[in-house]
């Protein structure tokens, strides 16, 4: 308790904020609180950090962190975080984005900062819909799935996005559920630690909005579903294609050393 | 080029510069240390020439994916505390003006090239226009200001592109220096400045220490100092509409107020945005208001009308937005008759008509088929409606 307390005073902003925008039971906060608790035991000062944000549910967390902090339009947030890991290279850089954020209209600027291995720490909440516009199909909704924009079931696939950024040439992807808030902490602390582009993918519950084409109402339904679903990649190796059907497999699923942008581009001149 | 792009220390250096080149070169010299582009005709040489020579001067050059990455980029560059700035034309100036709008409601200082071509869509990208004169002002959605600059020499080029850099850090603005595609790929004799000719303005900084930092309280001018981030001021900045310190708000008492600070930034110096050539205004029956490309025309015709007796004059817009209202309704109220000729359907002659209140006879001359307007074209309107 004391720890909680010594983490809400030294990383939350203390003015006009809170309450926060987040529905009770939103996985969200789950996030936040781990990215804090890492951070706390990394060696980034406050004044190290930037963290950086889109449009949706999650482009919110920045405004309750005491960080520099920067809230941008729909889907751009890796764009900023590019010009200002360039501009100052001795920042961290850290992006925030949810999955129609990062993989809808900021498909482009994804898969291109992943094939630059730009020096910025990006996490994807992806909670398979838009929330803060009322609970629309988005790319990673799964096939078949009612939402009130796919009152018929979604006609189209579900994106992979941890395989869409290894595939583009990141350094380091990772897969986690808000759940599983151990692997949480250990996936956040290596990504920030990573040079290069790193991304990882938090399955987070959208309970107000996506619980209801699951069948699941309650927060702790969903996060039964994350625990019972998820398959460790050590373990989803030695499975097949069709026992893995409908599992999301966590961990470290890439982890490489090509050089950053920046040290590319540094040799040049 | 390598000798070109220093700014000679001692004696003038007389260079043969093209309009695009003498963009880079002013830019450099108002401390441009960073660029994100994507190549695009007629603006593309900027982003080569900046590719070549930001690294030499301790800056960075980024080819983005597209124009939204490349705004995006250099607003977060600008947050870094370097000054930046990217260059496009038409279609590429539409897909910015997302992140235009973010830099005017955040106070975001950089600057954004527009070599203007011709025709909506894709048009016929190696001819010139002057199309663009309402995308600059109103382009981005929502009520936002702007400041917008148009050269119509090489040297112009270079002179606003400094100015574009410095009312951009005085102001908290993005500035759009609108040129068209003639003036950027035309080529002049350039003298270039020497070190001094300009004076070099940056954002203004924080004057308290980080604990009693206010982000987007007013200092008295209207604009907010901007200390880059890591330097110690941790704040927020968002494209929601926010208080004083950066916070989203929907609360009229603050959203008021911050609207009209962000306006009140230009119109309280609007004596200070009023930048034009005249030429024998002083006792003009007709008076010509010209800018770009089609001043030179214009300045001609008014040249060879003078010579056969008439009394034609002519006012060259340095400043588009906001309009210089104040300089134009005193060309207004000294001549009978005014002609703005465009390469547009008529444009910047709406706002001539709209500040004229009765004042003088306005004629207009267009053109929008991807060729100039020449001399010969405005003397003959100069002719028709001279009294």
């Amino acid at each position: 308790m004391k720890k909680t307390r010594h983490l809400i005073h030294d990383y939350l902003r203390h003015s006009k904020k809170f309450p926060h925008i987040w529905c009770a039971g939103c996985g969200i906060g789950i996030f936040m609180n781990a990215l804090i608790r890492v951070i706390d035991q990394s060696e980034y000062s406050k004044d190290d950090i930037v963290l950086v944000s889109g449009i949706g549910c999650s482009g919110r967390l920045p405004v309750y962190v005491d960080f520099n902090t920067l809230h941008t339009t729909h889907g751009r947030a890796l764009t900023f975080a590019t010009g200002i890991k360039l501009a100052q290279p001795r920042l961290k850089v850290i992006t925030i984005m949810g999955d129609g954020d990062a993989t809808a209209i900021g498909g482009n600027h994804l898969i291109h900062a992943a094939r630059r291995n730009v020096d910025i720490t990006s996490f994807i909440i992806n909670n398979q819909i838009y929330g803060m516009t009322g609970g629309q199909t988005s790319p990673t909704t799964p096939h078949g799935a009612k939402t009130v924009s796919s009152p018929y079931g979604n006609p189209e696939p579900d994106f992979d996005i941890s395989r869409l950024v290894e595939a583009a040439g990141a350094n380091f992807v990772g897969r986690t559920t808000v759940y599983h808030t151990p692997l949480l902490d250990k996936l956040i602390d290596k990504a920030l630690h990573k040079p290069g582009f790193s991304m990882v993918e938090v399955i987070a519950q959208c309970v107000t909005y996506s619980g209801r084409w699951l069948g699941l109402s309650s927060p702790a339904d969903m996060m039964k579903w994350q625990r019972d679903n998820a398959i460790p990649i050590e373990k989803a190796r030695e499975m097949s294609k069709e026992e893995l059907k409908g599992k999301v497999i966590i961990g470290i699923l890439t982890d490489k050393d090509r050089p950053s942008y920046y040290e590319e581009y540094g040799k040049l001149f | 080029m390598s000798q070109q792009n220093k700014v000679s220390e001692s004696a003038p250096q007389r260079v043969l510069l093209q309009g695009n080149e003498a963009c880079v070169q002013g830019s450099l010299l108002a401390g441009c240390r960073f660029f994100a582009g994507y190549p695009i005709t007629p603006a593309t040489e900027i982003m080569e020439i900046m590719s070549r020579e930001l690294p030499k001067a301790g800056g960075t050059f980024i080819q983005m994916e597209d124009e939204i990455a490349s705004m995006g980029a250099i607003i977060g560059a600008s947050l870094a505390g370097v000054k930046s700035m990217t260059a496009t034309s038409g279609p590429g100036f539409s897909l910015m003006q997302e992140n235009i709008g973010f830099a005017s409601m955040t106070e975001v200082p950089c600057v954004i090239v527009d070599v203007m071509r011709s025709g909506p869509s894709t048009g016929i990208p190696t001819q010139p226009s002057q199309g663009d004169v309402m995308q600059a002002r109103w382009g981005t959605h929502g009520d936002h200001p702007i400041i917008v600059l148009a050269p119509s020499s090489v040297y112009e080029c270079l002179e606003l592109a400094v100015q574009a850099f410095n009312l951009s850090e005085r102001y908290r603005t993005p500035v759009i220096l609108l040129i068209d595609e003639v003036i950027a790929h035309m080529r002049e004799g350039v003298v270039l400045p020497t070190k001094g000719d300009f004076e070099i303005e940056n954002r203004p900084q924080p004057t308290v220490p980080p604990e009693w930092y206010v982000p987007y309280s007013d200092p008295g001018t209207g604009v907010p100092s901007l200390p880059a981030f890591g330097q110690g001021y941790r704040y927020h900045v968002t494209g929601l509409y926010h208080d004083v310190w950066g916070y989203p708000t929907s609360r009229k008492d603050e959203v008021g107020p911050f609207i009209e600070r962000i306006f009140s930034k230009i119109t309280r110096n609007f004596d200070r945005l009023q930048l034009f050539n005249s030429f024998h205004t002083e006792d003009a029956q007709v008076t010509v208001i010209a800018y770009g490309c089609i001043a030179r025309s214009a300045h001609q015709a008014v040249a060879e009308a003078r010579s056969k007796g008439l009394k034609a004059g002519l006012i060259t817009l340095k400043v588009i937005w906001p309009f210089m209202r104040r300089t134009v309704v005193g060309a207004l109220g000294k001549s009978a008759r005014v002609l703005v000729p465009e390469l547009n359907v008529g444009q910047i002659s709406r706002e001539v008509k709209r500040v004229n209140e009765g004042r003088a006879e306005i004629s207009t001359l267009n053109r929008v088929d991807g060729t100039l307007i020449t001399p010969r074209e405005i003397l003959q309107a100069i002719e028709d409606i001279h009294p």
